[in-house]
């Protein structure tokens, strides 16, 4: 009873006050701390007992002290190795203590706690100072062992009183060594030890310390990596995970939101490694320009320049990774020549798994600044045609201008909604959507991303992509000869904006399915998530991780569009379906479509207002305008900017 | 987007072949394909007519742009070219220029390019002529205008100007804004 509250107070009160001093070492730190004051407890619990039921004191202690035991054992099996014999778990966790040592450290530490003992309801500070007075006494008492045990051979003749008083310090001495040493093996000793969780003091939370906040997150790691036998009495895993979180968050710099749902969507460790590689930067990579050079002669010329460059890998032919460069690798002569377009690694692999083939129509729905769509047109060869579209207005400038330094001859840039496909022009044989995402996997690139999204944002942005995903099916055509493909595709780890939308998109457009990206490397799509079950096929899909790849974080999807006809359900067929399912590649289609509803409206019109002929004709008239102008917006939906 | 009228064909072609001659045909009767130039927004776009029939569908608002770009018309409706026509120039250039790559940079950030810097020359180039500027690696790096003919070169001083600057491949970089 005594040694819970006394404990909890001193790890309470104790790490913030050490924190300051030392915190190279927080864990390391806590111990020392926490040592004496379970001696204390100990001890305090004797002395109530007497010397005689001083082992079951200190047993009920132990018990009593369970929850603390991680800290409390080292202490108690070096004093009392009686009790440690007793214990079964505590035989097996150390061994070589010495039982005489212990008898007669009874009495050592009874004698040296009796004064601190009344210091135990003292404020941590002082507590804290008599720890540390007791480690250095440990150390000096081992240093100078060695000069007791010389003057105890030369005065033992002499008297008794003497050699019995030598012979109790020189134990004392031994003990106080031991201990010191046992210290310093509890600190090799790691995976023995167990980490306590701090409570929810604020000292604690508020300390902005960062290594000490690193050294508890790889606590915890630890901890949770191996959960069954690390952790601490009856703290759940959530009480760890919450102080992770809330850890991760301070050390990292996310708001919380984020952290959450980046945090699941790996082990925990792999997410700490997600969040390290997202605070290094990814190697610069260049796209050689298959329209004006070959990557041999790139290679060659840039080398002439002093740049220091590599293949990026066996998965790439154009690409090349550059380390480092005496020249601005954007400036170069070569680059204003269009011979290279500064490009990240990862944004090749939607284009690799669009595969686009000669004399194809090409639709890239969101282009800018042009990196993916001056691919598609290298792969193309300049022949075919490739549509490249952006919403943003000012970035179809670096759009332009990418595509005329490349030398690419048949792309036409146009600035619309991407929703607005097909409405606009439609049929074509692939399109790639690199929807407008979070940008979760570009945080080495823009660090803005941690805190600046929210909920809300990540609501608007999934919505967006699904409809974006819908168009971007609806303006394939799923008759061509060699294509029928759609590639979706974010610079986005997050499971709402990637295998979600794709669950989505399936749902919704039963006449397309997934097929292989044709990518040999990646990690598969989630087929479940927490809470969310997705389709089975969505392990075609793949994703991509900094910290894996050495790439930004990436997610790849494919689908084959197999009819134009998007099958109805039978079942519910409300408003809101039936406006989705409407056949909207031909916009006559779409036309006709609202004259005959128009015209069924206008009986019902009719029906009601039977008398008045000339006004039937007006509301018909009206109708009719109203219903253009209604599906004038449908189809032209607002701009967000 | 439109065809050009007659007038802007005129000033368009005079403007062309100072650099080309007479391969604007080559241009226009070609081989593989039906080529047209359109006007769209003061631009001359050079467009295959497949890619140009597919573009009708885009509005004039949001079409940005199609094809090459081969320069634009200004106020007071004369013609001026721009670097990013140099691809299809360079293929039927007439007179060139190459320089020596320590010439290469200070033309790139817009300057003329100085005799010092000449590596070789067409042979009678005459005064006043649009030529292309090549590096020694036969990549064209821009286009300009001579002061002086050929022979007339061999006498100058090495600091004076040969070709007058009127576009390099730097503007990609500089002009972003104002060239699209």
């Amino acid at each position: 009873m005594a040694g819970r509250p006394a404990t909890k107070k001193g790890a309470a009160k104790a790490s913030p006050v050490s924190s300051p001093q030392k915190n190279a070492n927080n864990k390391r730190k806590v111990n020392p701390v926490k040592e004496p004051v379970a001696k204390k407890a100990k001890v305090a619990a004797g002395k109530a007992a007497g010397k005689a039921t001083g082992k079951k004191a200190a047993k009920a202690v132990e018990e009593d002290s369970e929850d603390d035991e991680s800290w409390a054992y080292g202490a108690v099996d070096e004093s009392d190795s009686e009790v440690e014999e007793m214990d079964d778990e505590f035989v097996s966790a150390e061994e070589g203590s010495d039982i005489e040592v212990g008898a007669l450290n009874d009495d050592f530490l009874g004698d040296e706690f009796a004064e601190s003992d009344e210091e135990s309801k003292a404020p941590g500070t002082a507590m804290f100072g008599s720890d540390e007075e007791d480690e250095e006494e440990g150390e000096e008492e081992e240093e100078d062992e060695e000069d007791i045990f010389a003057s105890n051979s030369e005065d033992s003749d002499d008297d008794d009183d003497m050699e019995a008083k030598s012979r109790k310090l020189d134990a004392a001495a031994k003990a106080e060594a031991e201990e010191a040493e046992a210290e310093l093996q509890t600190n090799i000793m790691l995976e023995n030890d167990k980490y306590v969780l701090p409570g929810d003091d604020h000292e604690i939370l508020q300390s902005t310390d960062l290594q000490v906040v690193q050294a508890r997150i790889q606590e915890i790691v630890r901890v949770l990596n191996n959960f069954r036998e690390m952790r601490e009495g009856n703290r759940s895993r959530n009480d760890y995970i919450a102080q992770l979180l809330k850890d991760l968050c301070l050390y990292y710099g996310y708001n919380e939101y984020l952290m959450e749902k980046l945090f699941y969507i790996f082990p925990v460790s792999e997410a700490i490694e997600f969040f390290e590689a997202n605070e290094v930067p990814r190697p610069v990579t260049i796209r050689t320009n298959t329209l004006k050079t070959r990557r041999r002669e790139l290679a060659q010329a840039l080398i002439n320049r002093g740049v220091n460059l590599d293949p990026v890998g066996k998965w790439s032919k154009v690409g090349l990774q550059v380390f480092d460069s005496p020249v601005p690798i954007g400036a170069t002569p070569e680059y204003l020549a269009g011979h290279y377009m500064l490009q990240a690694a990862s944004s090749f692999l939607p284009v690799m798994a669009l595969a686009p083939q000669e004399h194809e129509r090409v639709l890239d729905m969101a282009s800018a600044p042009g990196g993916k769509s001056t691919y598609i047109a290298a792969l193309l060869k300049n022949t075919g045609m490739v549509f490249a579209n952006d919403a943003n207005k000012d970035r179809t400038k670096s759009l332009v201008a990418n595509i005329h330094r490349l030398g690419v001859k048949n792309a036409v840039v146009c600035n619309y909604d991407g929703r607005e496909f097909p409405g606009v022009i439609g049929g074509f044989d692939r399109v790639l959507l690199d929807a407008p995402c979070s940008g979760t996997g570009v945080i080495s690139k823009d660090a803005s991303v941690k805190t600046n999204k929210s909920e809300q944002d990540f609501q608007m942005l999934s919505q967006l992509q699904k409809q974006l995903i819908l168009s971007a099916i609806d303006s394939v055509d799923a008759g061509s000869k060699t294509g029928g493909y759609i590639v979706y595709s974010t610079c986005s780890v997050t499971v709402d904006e990637n295998e979600d939308v794709v669950n989505y998109a399936l749902k919704k457009r039963p006449n397309v399915k997934l097929v292989s990206t044709g990518l040999d490397f990646g990690k598969e799509g989630f087929t479940r998530f927490r809470e969310k079950v997705f389709h089975p096929s969505i392990s075609l899909t793949r994703r991509y991780y900094p910290h894996m790849h050495n790439m930004d974080g990436f997610y790849v999807a494919k689908f084959k569009k197999i009819s134009n006809k998007i099958p109805k359900k039978e079942d519910n067929v409300d408003l809101d379906e039936e406006e989705e399912f409407t056949p909207i590649t031909e916009e006559t289609g779409k036309r006709s479509r609202g004259k005959k509803s128009n015209g069924s409206k206008t009986a019902e019109e009719e029906s009601i207002s039977f008398n008045a002929d000339e006004d039937a004709e007006l509301i018909r008239a009206s109708q009719a305008k109203l219903l253009q102008q209604q599906k004038g917006i449908k189809l032209r939906p607002k701009k967000s900017t | 987007m439109r065809p050009l009228t007659e007038l802007e064909t005129k000033t368009f072609f005079e403007k062309l072949a100072k650099y080309i001659g007479r391969n604007i045909t080559h241009l226009i009767d070609r081989g593989d394909e039906t080529y047209c130039f359109r006007l769209h927004r003061d631009r001359v776009y050079y467009v295959s007519e497949s890619v140009m029939r597919k573009a009708t569908s885009v509005g004039r608002d949001q079409l940005i742009s199609l094809g090459i770009c081969f320069g634009k018309f200004t106020k007071t409706g004369k013609f001026r070219m721009h670097v990013t026509c140099l691809d299809y120039i360079a293929q039927y250039a007439k007179h060139k220029v190459w320089i020596k790559p320590n010439g290469e940079m200070p033309f790139l950030y817009g300057n003329h390019v100085v005799k010092a810097h000449i590596g070789r020359v067409t042979e009678d180039t005459p005064e006043h002529q649009g030529v292309i500027i090549y590096s020694m690696t036969d990549v064209p790096l821009g286009f300009g205008v001579t002061a002086r003919s050929t022979s007339d070169t061999r006498k100058m001083e090495p600091t004076a100007i040969v070709v007058f600057h009127q576009a390099d491949i730097g503007e990609y970089l500089r002009q972003e804004d104002t060239l699209f």
